[in-house]
C-alpha cells in the first residue's frame, strides 16, 4: 500500500501525540474531582455539579482521543450511532430518576 | 512473452484490489457492525446506572456508600485502567505500524493493568461480603454489585480477549484480519474506559458526599 493511504491510517486511528493529548487531559479530569471530594473543598451543592461536569467533559475527550469519533465521511456513521443511542441514555436514566424522585416525593406525604 | 506478462500484471492488479477491496470493506464493516453492537452494550450499562440511581438510597438500615467507599483504593483502581488506555492505544499504533514486537509489549502491558485493576475489585468485593455487606444485605448493595460487578465482568471479558489477540499475533502475525479484530477490542477497552469514568463519579465520589 502507499505512504498516502498509511497516513490517512494514522488519522484514522490517532498518533503517539494525539493518544497523550487524550491522557493527560483524562488525567486532569479525573485528579480535579478527586480531590475535590477527597478534601471536601465544597459543599454538596457545589460539589455534584462539578463531579457532573468533569465526568461529561472527560467522556467527550475520551471518544474524541480514544474512540476517534469525529464528523468526516468516513467517522459520521459512528459518531451518529453514538448521538443516537446518548439520546435514548438519557431518556432513560433521566426519566427513570424522574418519575421515581417525583414517586418518592410524593410518598412522604 | 508481453501478453504473459501482462496477463501477470493484470492478475497482480485484480489480487491487490481484491485484498484493498477486502481490507477496506469488511474490516471496517466488522469494525461498525461491532461499534453498534457497543451501543446496546451502552444501553445495558444504562438502564443498570438507572437502577443504581433509583435504589441507592435504599440501605434498609445497613451501609450506605459513605461508609464503605474507600477513595484512595479507587483512585489506584481508576489510574491503571487510565493508564491501560494509553497503552492500548500505543499498541494500536504499533499494529498499524506492522511492528509485532510493539505490539506484543504494550498489549502485555495493558493486560497486567487491567489485572491490575480486576484483582483490587475482586478484593474490594471480598471484603464487602466477609464484612456482611454483601449484594442481599440491602437494594443499594444488590445495585452497586450488579453495577459495579458488570463493569468488572466486561474487563475479564476483555482480559480474556487480550490473551487470545496476543496469541493470535504471536502466531499469524499482524495482518489484516488481525489489525480489524485488534481494532474492535481497541474500541471495547476504551469503551469500558468511559463506563469506569460514569461509575467513579455516580457511584464513588457522589456516594461519599
Amino acid at each position: 500500500m502507499s505512504s498516502h493511504a498509511s497516513n490517512a491510517h494514522e488519522m484514522d486511528h490517532g498518533s503517539v501525540r494525539s493518544y497523550l493529548v487524550g491522557f493527560v487531559l483524562s488525567v486532569v479530569l479525573t485528579a480535579l474531582p478527586f480531590w475535590a471530594i477527597m478534601t471536601g473543598q465544597f459543599e454538596k451543592s457545589t460539589a455534584i455539579p462539578l463531579v457532573v461536569t468533569m465526568a461529561v467533559i472527560q467522556v467527550i475527550v475520551h471518544l474524541k482521543y480514544f474512540l476517534h469519533l469525529d464528523f468526516t465521511p468516513a467517522g459520521k456513521a459512528n459518531t451518529f450511532t453514538f448521538l443516537f443511542t446518548a439520546l435514548i441514555i438519557v431518556m432513560v436514566v433521566g426519566l427513570s430518576v424522574w418519575i421515581i424522585y417525583s414517586a418518592n416525593a410524593m410518598m412522604m406525604y | 512473452m508481453n501478453t504473459m506478462t501482462e496477463a501477470a500484471y493484470l492478475a497482480d492488479k485484480t489480487n491487490w484490489q481484491a485484498d484493498d477491496h477486502a481490507h477496506h470493506d469488511t474490516g471496517d464493516n466488522t469494525i461498525f457492525g461491532f461499534w453498534i453492537y457497543l451501543m446496546t452494550d451502552c444501553l445495558l450499562f444504562a438502564s443498570v446506572f438507572a437502577t443504581y440511581a433509583v435504589l441507592f438510597m435504599n440501605t434498609a438500615g445497613g451501609v450506605s456508600g459513605r461508609d464503605i467507599f474507600e477513595l484512595d483504593y479507587v483512585a489506584i483502581e481508576t489510574a491503571a485502567l487510565l493508564l491501560s488506555s494509553i497503552t492500548y492505544g500505543f499498541a494500536m499504533i504499533g499494529a498499524h505500524k506492522q511492528n509485532r514486537a510493539t505490539t506484543l509489549g504494550w498489549l502485555l502491558v495493558t493486560f497486567a493493568l487491567g489485572a491490575v485493576f480486576i484483582g483490587m475489585e475482586v478484593n474490594e468485593f471480598h471484603h464487602l461480603i466477609a464484612e456482611g455487606n454483601g449484594p442481599s444485605r440491602s437494594a443499594f448493595l444488590s445495585s452497586f454489585f450488579a453495577l459495579v460487578g458488570m463493569h468488572g465482568l466486561h474487563v475479564t471479558a476483555g482480559l480474556i480477549w487480550m490473551a487470545v489477540m496476543m496469541l493470535e499475533v504471536v502466531k499469524r502475525g499482524l495482518g489484516n484480519q488481525t489489525v480489524t479484530r485488534l481494532s474492535c477490542l481497541s474500541l471495547f477497552w476504551h469503551f469500558l474506559d468511559i463506563v469506569w469514568v460514569c461509575v467513579f463519579s455516580v457511584v464513588y465520589l457522589m456516594g461519599v458526599l
